[in-house]
This record gives structure tokens, sequence and C-alpha cells, in this order.
């Protein structure tokens, strides 16, 4: 990792060294801008970079690249988030180009959900490519400065390239391996899915450390506060691939009424405090979903302020 | 086989709307095996639409016949003789069938009575399960004979994806993940390292996506 790939802030923060702390943001669901810039008003100065969700849950929203942009302008990091269902590879590496000429340096590639869970169950799926593919299109563009196709691009786009991975899904055994898999495609960064089984991650990064990986690329542990003992319940029975443990449940519960929000609050600073020490973890992604007001009071508590210049 | 679903009745009875003389034809090919389409299958729906005709007080005639099979032009042409008495044929084939008779007998309306699905077998009785996409490129050596591209819901090459959770895919628990039997029995084979390998983009040219497709076997064509 010597010199600079994209020369985004993200990059040069994990670069120097220091615990990254990113943040999430979900494009609202229609044109409002300035519900928009409201949402990103807080995350000003708390965060390295901040996700910009794509049609996230496959519910239509308004464009990541083009909410990525609106970030750029209001002086926020964006992390333009591109998903795999939507478009097919024209028009991926079209959007590629277009985010980079409107200045955005970061970029996480994923699968994306599947539209049976989305508002619009109807749809066609594209899945033309895979995320896994995706990443390494990004890097082909960036470092090899041409297409998918072998054709040279002109002005190739120089983007720190963010991947996904998922430590609780199953087979277990298999997820190092996947994480390896996108690190060689040429994932720059990782961002796991919310971690609330502690043992399970442990084991999980502890492979990521002996096979090395952490040298390789950045892996960033996903975070995202309880807000109440429903949306733990939700969590865990809902949204496949998360494993939430009885004992969160049985915390926040105990907590008693209107206070499960600060129990959420307290085990996530719990977390964040384990993750500054783990070996094998850069920094942290707080996905705070649709509680982006939270992000200063928990990066304070955190201990994660001033965020570095560098 | 191609395997296909009957049309709800209703569906069926609004096509059929001002039709006095159906012709039912079957097929003895995929849509036999699958309960769908063969003769007993034809025989049944002739009888409720015999049923739902005299309860509407319609006076509606249907006639069976069942072809060795309806992608042929051979078989299709054995019904030449008849088809002129029919108002319309309804076809109990696949969506082959419909089409094959459409354009030999330009001069009738042929209607598909069945939702043709995918290409699959039974996986025990009465049960039918998709295994094909007719992709054009057969590539399920990598992936120890199972194939992530019929099989896995966003057509992974790479996966498998974090939605995968005890063996189920994340669209629904009533849906297998491929990719857990794949890395599953890759583990089992020992062959893990298959699995490792970065597998490209996929050239989408020889499937569907590559406009209609046409096969020659030039030393059958006459
Ligand atoms: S790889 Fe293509 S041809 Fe082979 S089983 Fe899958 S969809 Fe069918
Ligand atoms: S859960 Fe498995 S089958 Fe479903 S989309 Fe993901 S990898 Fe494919």
């Amino acid at each position: 990792m010597s010199e600079l790939k994209s020369g985004s802030n993200l990059e040069k923060v994990l670069k120097a060294g220091h615990f990254a702390f990113t943040g999430e943001c979900g494009p609202p669901k229609g044109a409002n801008v300035e519900h928009l810039k409201e949402k990103i008003e807080p995350l000003k100065g708390m965060v390295d970079a901040v996700n910009v969700t794509d049609n996230q849950t496959a519910v239509v929203r308004m464009s990541s690249w083009a909410a990525s942009t609106i970030m750029c302008q209001e002086g926020v990091e964006p992390n333009f988030q591109m998903v795999c269902r939507d478009r097919n590879r024209l028009a991926i590496q079209a959007d590629i180009l277009g985010v980079y000429a409107m200045g955005i340096r970061n970029m996480l590639c994923l699968s994306g959900d599947h539209q049976r869970f989305g508002n619009h169950p109807e749809s066609k799926n594209v899945y033309d490519i895979d995320s896994m593919q995706l990443i390494a299109l990004v890097k082909k563009m960036r470092d090899e400065g041409k297409f998918l196709n072998g054709e040279e691009i002109d002005v190739p786009p120089r983007l720190f390239i963010g991947a996904a991975a998922n430590p609780f899904s199953d087979p277990f055994e298999f997820r190092v391996y996947r994480l390896a898999k996108k690190i060689d495609a040429g994932a720059d960064f990782i961002q796991t899915q919310c971690i609330y089984n502690m043992d399970r991650f442990k084991e999980f990064i502890k492979q990521a450390v002996d096979m090395g990986l952490y040298e390789k690329c950045y892996i960033l542990a996903g975070v995202t506060p309880m807000k109440s003992v429903g949306m733990a319940l939700y969590m865990a029975k809902q949204v496949p691939g998360m494993d939430v443990p009885e004992s969160l449940i049985k915390r926040l519960r105990g907590a008693g009424k209107g206070k499960a929000g600060e129990e959420g609050i307290r085990f996530a600073l719990e977390q964040i405090e384990e993750f500054k020490e783990m070996e094998g973890v850069a920094g942290v992604h707080l996905m705070a979903i649709e509680w982006e007001h939270k992000v200063p009071e928990i990066a304070e508590r955190a201990g994660v302020l001033p965020r570095p210049t560098v | 086989m191609i395997v296909a679903d009957r049309k709800p009745l209703k569906e069926i009875l609004e096509m059929l709307d001002g039709c006095n003389r159906v012709l039912i034809v079957g097929c003895k090919g995929c849509v036999s095996v699958c309960n769908v389409g063969g003769s007993k299958e034809v025989g049944i729906l002739a009888s409720i639409l015999k049923i739902a005709g005299k309860k509407n007080g319609l006076d509606i005639e249907v006639d069976e016949k069942t072809l060795e099979r309806q992608c042929d032009p051979e078989y299709v042409d054995q019904i030449k003789d008849v088809v002129a008495d029919y108002d319309v044929i309804l076809s109990m084939a696949c969506g082959v069938g419909p089409q094959f008779l459409s354009e030999r007998y330009p001069e009738n309306r042929c209607l598909p009575a069945v939702n043709t699905t995918f290409f699959g077998g039974a996986v025990q009785h009465g049960i039918w399960e998709e295994r094909c996409a007719g992709c054009g490129t057969c590539g399920i050596h990598h992936f120890g004979g199972l194939c992530p591209i019929a099989r896995c819901s966003k057509s992974l090459l790479n996966g498998p994806c974090g939605g995968s959770a005890d063996g189920k895919c994340e669209i629904s628990k009533d849906v297998d993940c491929i990719w857990d039997m794949i890395v599953k029995k890759a583990m089992e084979q020992g062959r893990l390292d298959d699995l490792l390998k970065f597998k490209p983009a996929k050239n989408w040219s020889t499937a569907r996506d590559g406009g209609p497709r046409t096969s020659v076997r030039e030393e059958l064509v006459q």
C-alpha cells in the first residue's frame, strides 16, 4: 500500500494508520434535497466518509450517485455504494466514470438484496456481473485504465475500492475465504455486516489475521446500535444472515421501558472500545439506520473525535 | 424437461370468450411427464370447459387431440384436416407448442393453456424444481455439477452472498441456497481450491441476452 490509489480522505486516514470511523446515510424516498441535507448535517466532521446506499433493501430511492454528489457539495466525503441488481455492465461502467467525474473517490461494491424484499418485487433482476466481478472491474478500470472489454479509458476513474463481508452468514467456514477472494479481486477496504455476536466475529477476524488478510486490506467492523427491543427482534428473525444473540435482546429488555435505545448505544460503545484494540480491525463502520442525528453523540462518547485531518 | 403449470380456469375462460368450437391439443412430451398437458389433462380440461360452458349457458363444443409432440412440424401437421372446424386451438404444450401451431395454421387462433415455467425435473412425486436456465454455455463443472445461474437467486458466479443462512436463500426459507450446496460439496470432496478461483464476468451472448437463438446441425440439414 505505497502510493495513494484514489486520494480519498478515507484512504488517507487508513493509510496514515488512524482508526477509521465511517458513517452511513440512506437517500430520501423522493427528490427531497433538503431532507437529504438534514441527514448529512449531523455527520459533518464526525466520520471519515459516509456510505450512500443504493436502493437499499431493493426500495427505490434517490440514486446513490446523485445523493453522493450532493454530499460532496455539502463537504462530506461519500462512499458511493453500487449494487449489481439494477444495472448491467454498460450502466455500471458508465456510472463509475460519472461518479468519478463528479468528484467521488470511494466506492463500495455489492451484490444487493434481492428485489423480492423491496417495493418493486415484480422487477427484472439484472445480475449481469456479481459483486466479486464488480470489484475486479473497478480495479481494472483504475489500474489498467481499461474497460471490461479491454478498450482504453480516456482518463481512468481512480477510486478507493470497498467491499462487504458478512461473517455471520453461512457456510461460516467459507466466509474468510470469500473475504480473501474479494481482497484478491481488488478490494482496498472491507466493511462488515452489523456485528452483534462478538465471539463469532472474533473467530472470523482471527482467521483473517492468520491468513494475513488484514495486511492487504483495511477491515472496518460494522456497528449498528439497536434502537429498541423491537428492532433487535426484527433483525434476529427477519434479516437473513444477521446474528443477534439472545443475551443482547435480554440486555435491551432489562434496560426497562424507554431505555433500550440508550442500552443499545452503550453496547455499541463497548463494541467500539473492543474493536480499537482488536488485531486486524482498522476501524468502525457505524450504520446508525435512520438515526443519523445520534452520530455526533456516539462519536463523542466513543472517543473517536476529532477526526484526523490528513 | 420443460415444466409448466396449467393456467387458472378463469384466465382460460376469458381467453375463450366468444368462442364456440374449441380444439384442445395436448402434447405427449415434457408436459405429459409433468402432468400438465398430456392426454389425461386434456380430457380433464375439456370436461371442465364443457361444464363451465353449460353453467354459463354457452354453446361451447370442445374436442380433444394429443399429439406426439408439438415442437415438430411432422406432428403438428397431423391436425391439418380438422383445424378449419374450430374457432380456437387451445394448446396444452409448453410455450413452443402454441407457437408452432400458430405458424403452421395462420388462419386459426392458437392460445396457450399453460404457463411454461422452467427446465427442471421431479424431485419427488408432484414436485418439480428448476435446474437450468439455458444459458448456452454450460459451466457447471466449475461448481461441482450444480448450476448457480439457474439456481442462485442472483446468478452469482462467486457466491455465496451474505444472505445465505442455514442452507437457505435470502429470498425465502423455502428456497435452498445453491451456493451453500456448492461450497459444502467442494469441502467434502476436498476441492475448495476450485471455488477460490475468481470466476470472471460471464459472456451472456449465448444466452437469451444475445437475441433469439438458432441451433444448426449441418449434417442433418437437407
Ligand atoms: S450453466 Fe447454463 S446450460 Fe449449464 S445448467 Fe446452468 S443455465 Fe443450464
Ligand atoms: S442466498 Fe445463496 S442462492 Fe440466495 S442469492 Fe445468496 S448465494 Fe444465491
